[in-house]
């Protein structure tokens, strides 16, 4: 196969794009993604500082690298979990990558700062490890982003990650979900805004950006992830993908032109809700937020 | 032709020439979830792939 934009002999294929790259145009055809991705959403601007979460994987490592190459002020935060070995080693790579690169990297160590690791939070709920997990990141890292003055969080959700979330949320109809699931939250109070960059490239070309340019980023998962709920929905839409290339990219970006504004009320109603949690001050729609909950099931169990 | 796999981690022999396309096929795998890396670049699915290569199936789908 050749380049589509300049002839030379192509490293990757997009079918849906029906398009082949070569590395160096590969390269400016994913930082173009971003860049339209982040203006036509105005999801941030040249003089803001930004904070990227940063998890040492590779969707995380190309958001960084990409909005360094266009000139963004970026700087990364990284969340230590307590999962083992695939904490030390994540981290491992996610400080290599800032040095290399002459970046600042932040760490934030949940089992130091916090007194427990995740695996220990998800038997104490009785829950599974990511929703554990997840509510801790999002409580984290913003925090985090407003500690350090940053004007907006961005995080390297991509297009499979964003359709595998709407797939579920539209098998169950969690309408006040779909309300939320946007590239851009605002900021509000309590709320560093966020962002997510990463909305047109699907997680073979966040993969494929960083063997072209050298990232090295770790390869293996977390061992928390097997079989969870959201790899059988990306199992599902890829098998639809490889017989209709595209049909991810469509159900996902025509959702967001489509779909979002039906659901604007819905999110005005739910924003209506937020209050602040009575231990830690963050918003929240309960009297203690799901983080302050998490923390204090964790100090019984481990006392009884 | 040595073929390094992740999840579980192991390497497999495989005769060639091997298109990249049948390659991922053979081994039950969906082309929108994996890379095949020879040596240290990407190829496409179109490639053929040789008795002296070293090849990579590099898994992309996190489950985060
Ligand atoms: S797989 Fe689950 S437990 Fe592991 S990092 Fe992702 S959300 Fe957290
Ligand atoms: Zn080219
Ligand atoms: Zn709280």
């Amino acid at each position: 196969m050749k380049c589509k934009p300049c002839g030379q002999p192509a490293v990757i294929d997009i079918p849906r794009h029906r398009a082949a790259f070569c590395a160096g145009c590969f390269t400016t055809h994913c930082q173009e993604q971003v860049r339209r991705a982040i203006s036509s959403h105005r999801m941030m601007g040249h003089s803001e500082r930004v904070l990227v979460a940063i998890s040492g994987g590779k969707d995380s490592l190309a958001l960084w690298h990409i909005l360094v190459a266009l000139g963004y002020k970026a700087d990364g935060v990284y969340l230590g979990l307590g999962i083992g070995d695939y904490s030390d080693l994540s981290r491992d790579y996610a400080e290599r990558f800032a040095s290399s690169h002459d970046l600042t990297l932040h760490v934030v160590d949940i089992p130091t700062d916090h007194g427990f690791a995740i695996p220990e939070a998800a038997r104490a709920t009785k829950r599974v490890p990511c929703s554990a997990c997840g509510l801790s990141k999002r409580h984290l890292l913003n925090r985090a982003a407003l500690d350090g003055g940053y004007d907006v969080l961005a995080t390297g959700h991509n297009l499979d990650d964003e359709a595998a979330v709407l797939f579920g949320n539209v098998l169950q109809w969690q309408v006040g979900y779909l309300a939320r699931q946007r590239p851009v939250l605002a900021a509000a109070p309590g709320f560093a805004r966020r962002v997510k960059p990463l909305i047109r490239m699907g997680e073979r070309e966040t993969a494929a950006y960083c063997v072209v340019n050298r990232i090295d980023y770790l390869v293996d998962e977390c061992p928390m992830a097997a079989g969870n709920k959201h790899l059988r929905y990306k199992e599902t839409l890829n098998a639809m993908e490889e017989r209709s290339p595209g049909v991810k990219a469509t159900f996902y970006l025509k959702f967001l032109d489509e779909m979002l504004p039906v659901l604007d009320d819905v999110a005005a109603e739910e924003r209506a809700l937020v209050g602040v949690c009575s231990r830690c001050g963050s918003p929240s729609s309960a009297q203690v937020c799901a983080f302050c909950t998490l923390v204090e099931r964790v100090a019984t169990s481990s006392a009884r | 032709m040595q073929v390094r796999l992740h999840n579980p981690k192991r390497d497999v022999e495989m005769t060639g020439p091997l298109r990249v396309t049948e390659l991922v096929r053979s081994l039950g795998l969906n082309r929108e979830s994996v890379l095949v890396i020879r040596g240290d670049s990407l190829v496409t699915h179109d490639e053929t792939l040789h008795d002296d290569d070293v090849v990579e199936i590099r898994p992309v789908i996190s489950g985060g």
